[in-house]
């Protein structure tokens, strides 16, 4: 994960892990890419009874998963997503890591090759908060939620809620879902049309297939 | 019908050397005898028979025999894995991964280890004799394959009843004989550990090999592969394949560590071709330690079926098509300084595992002990498998060491 790490105490469990797991069906076959310590597999095998595998890109974070148990690779959602077979899982997962990849068009299109149904979180660089430290100080935003400075983020491809809908417009992808969350993956429980959204979350789940 | 033996404790008054033929011949460890009825059929075509395997077990099989774990030894190993090498006398070669309390803990999972076919401590080799002359084989054995060893293997599983293994694991050769495990009996492979190995040999895999083969086959005291029925033994020409090997078994950044240019027992370099830096030195002493327990033509045998090994070969080039399928869950493991088996050459397994969308871990563990590591104290190791066995037995419904049985 690239964006500032939520402190969940051992046994707690991270709002959007909690949003993402509500979307996975009882024991489909799982890919979650970006697994980091294994924290959303290992919730997905525990309440959903699914085959779960993962791809995370620090070693130390894949041989922590390992040794829980889970089935993680190490890799790079860039260049190894290719070695999968057309629809080899049910769900593919790529977790507040879209904005770190070099070609996240690419991406999106390899995980509705691979998954039936994609699951995508991405953090929303629109957000009013942002908005108004470009506005009125000028300056790139930082925020406890994006915590780098221009210059040492990873979050180099950064996109709007807006921006991402449109991408999955172009890549023929249909939005089942869409959930729009706080900076602490709590829920924003209010119907409200997208560009509202797109000034109050701060990121958001998607659903999509193809 | 295969027979079990066992065998009455060797005398311990032998020499080295005459305890490793007698060892050869009538191992003390377990062993199953298969008659002319039961030949084993090779991938020369051959059909070997009659031939035996010499193996080890560790811990209880349990009562619908869904606890058994097959460890594959490396190219110089044995079936003494968490047990005292009769030739030898010293503890068994992985015990800090075999035994109560270990990864591969012996108090919930039936352990087998069966020495490989060709090698010198039970199984049918070169120096068994060949029931024809009743002559030691020599180069009349036919050449062996990694496939070849895993099939002997399967037939010792079948003998002990046992339908599915919960877990093949091993090392080095012990490695591409996981991945052959895997391929050729997925059904019969709940689990599959392959560390520090690789789906072929590469050139330079067998460009080492074979200035191993030469300086035994160099030696004037092979006599053709015959030196046993002439009382001969090359050792010289076996002590120097075994140094070349074991440079590439460490990486030169721990040679460096341990030895760096170090003088051996002097102050001063000789100007003569004495061991004067300790490297030498060490590297002779493994030399000369080893021909105790090794026998010259096992070597040849050994290191060709790792030469031949190229398991996509076998599924028409393709590495993916070996596992097309397969329910097998794999932990696939390499080390960072480990120049012999590569990072590299892991990594193209779990390429062709996940293109067959198979259950895989991958995990490349820190080490600067070279391709040896997967036989040292390695912390990390160690506990990465000890979370896949708990995971797959979890999976599989076994009582997992730490949860109630």
């Amino acid at each position: 994960m690239n964006l500032a790490p939520h402190q969940t105490r051992p046994g707690e469990v991270r709002g959007d892990h909690r949003v993402v797991a509500s979307l996975v069906p009882d024991g489909a076959r799982v890919l979650d890419i970006g697994s980091e310590d294994g924290a959303l597999l290992d919730l997905l095998a525990r309440e959903r009874q699914v085959d779960g595998r993962g791809i995370e890109l620090s070693q130390a974070g894949v041989n922590r998963c390992v040794a829980r148990g889970l089935s993680v690779i190490q890799g790079d959602a860039d260049t190894d997503l290719a070695d999968y077979p057309d629809q080899a899982f049910d769900i593919v997962i790529l977790s507040q890591t879209l904005q770190a990849t070099r070609e996240p068009k690419q991406v999106m299109s390899e995980l509705l090759r691979i998954g039936r149904q994609v699951i995508v979180s991405i953090p929303n660089f629109a957000h009013w908060r942002n908005r108004m430290q470009l506005l009125f100080r000028g300056r790139m935003p930082v925020t406890k939620y994006l915590p780098y400075e221009w210059y040492d983020t990873p979050n180099i491809h950064f996109c709007s809620l807006r921006d991402f809908v449109e991408l999955c417009r172009e890549l023929n992808a249909d939005v089942d879902k869409a959930i729009a969350l706080s900076a602490r993956g709590n829920k924003i429980p209010v119907n409200a049309p997208w560009w509202v959204w797109n000034i109050v979350a701060e990121q958001a789940v998607f659903l999509l297939k193809r | 019908m295969p027979v079990d033996t066992e065998n009455p404790a060797s005398s311990s008054s032998q020499s080295p050397e005459g305890l490793r033929s007698t060892e050869a011949e009538t191992p003390s460890s377990k062993l199953v005898q298969f008659s002319t009825e039961d030949p084993l059929e090779l991938d020369s075509g051959i059909k070997l028979a009659p031939w035996q395997i010499a193996y080890e077990t560790h811990g209880e099989l349990n009562a619908d025999k869904s606890n058994a774990i097959v460890v594959c030894h490396a190219l110089t190993g044995d079936q003494y894995v968490a047990s005292t090498n009769p030739v030898t006398g010293k503890p068994g070669w992985w015990t800090l991964m075999v035994g109560p309390g270990r990864p591969i803990d012996t108090n919930h999972y039936f352990v087998i280890c069966a020495n490989v076919l060709g090698g010198c401590l039970g199984t049918t080799g070169p120096a068994t004799l060949d029931p024809a002359t009743g002559k030691p084989y020599g180069l009349d054995l036919p050449v062996i394959t990694i496939r070849d060893m895993v099939r002997a293997q399967a037939r010792l599983v079948d003998h002990l009843g046992i339908e599915t293994l919960f877990a093949v694991v091993g090392g080095s050769m012990g490695g591409m004989q996981v991945l052959q495990w895997a391929a050729s009996y997925p059904e019969r492979v709940f689990a599959a550990i392959p560390i520090a190995a690789a789906a072929r040999h590469t050139s330079q895999n067998i460009a080492f090999h074979e200035v191993g083969r030469q300086a035994i086959m160099a030696d004037p005291n092979w006599r053709g592969g015959n030196y046993i029925q002439e009382g001969m033994r090359p050792t010289k020409g076996l002590a120097v394949a075994r140094m070349a090997a074991h440079v590439t078994y460490m990486s030169d950044e721990s040679l460096h560590q341990k030895f760096g240019r170090n003088l051996q027992d002097r102050d001063n370099l000789t100007f003569g071709f004495d061991a004067d830096f300790q490297i030498e030195s060490y590297l002779r002493h493994q030399g000369m330690t080893f021909v105790d327990r090794f026998d010259a033509n096992s070597y040849l045998y050994v290191t060709r079926a790792m030469d031949y090994f190229d398991l996509a070969q076998e599924f028409d080039g393709s590495l993916p098509n070996a596992f097309k399928d397969t329910k097998t869950r794999f932990c696939v493991m390499s080390f960072t300084s480990d120049w012999l088996f590569p990072t590299s050459e892991s990594r193209s397994v779990v390429k062709a595992l996940n293109a067959a969308a198979a259950n895989v871990s991958f995990v490349e563990i820190e080490s600067d002990r070279g391709h040896d590591s997967f036989l040292l104290d390695v912390p990390e190791m160690f506990e990465t498998i000890q979370g896949f066995i708990t995971g797959s037995a979890r999976a599989r419904g076994l009582p997992a060491p730490g949860e109630a049985s």
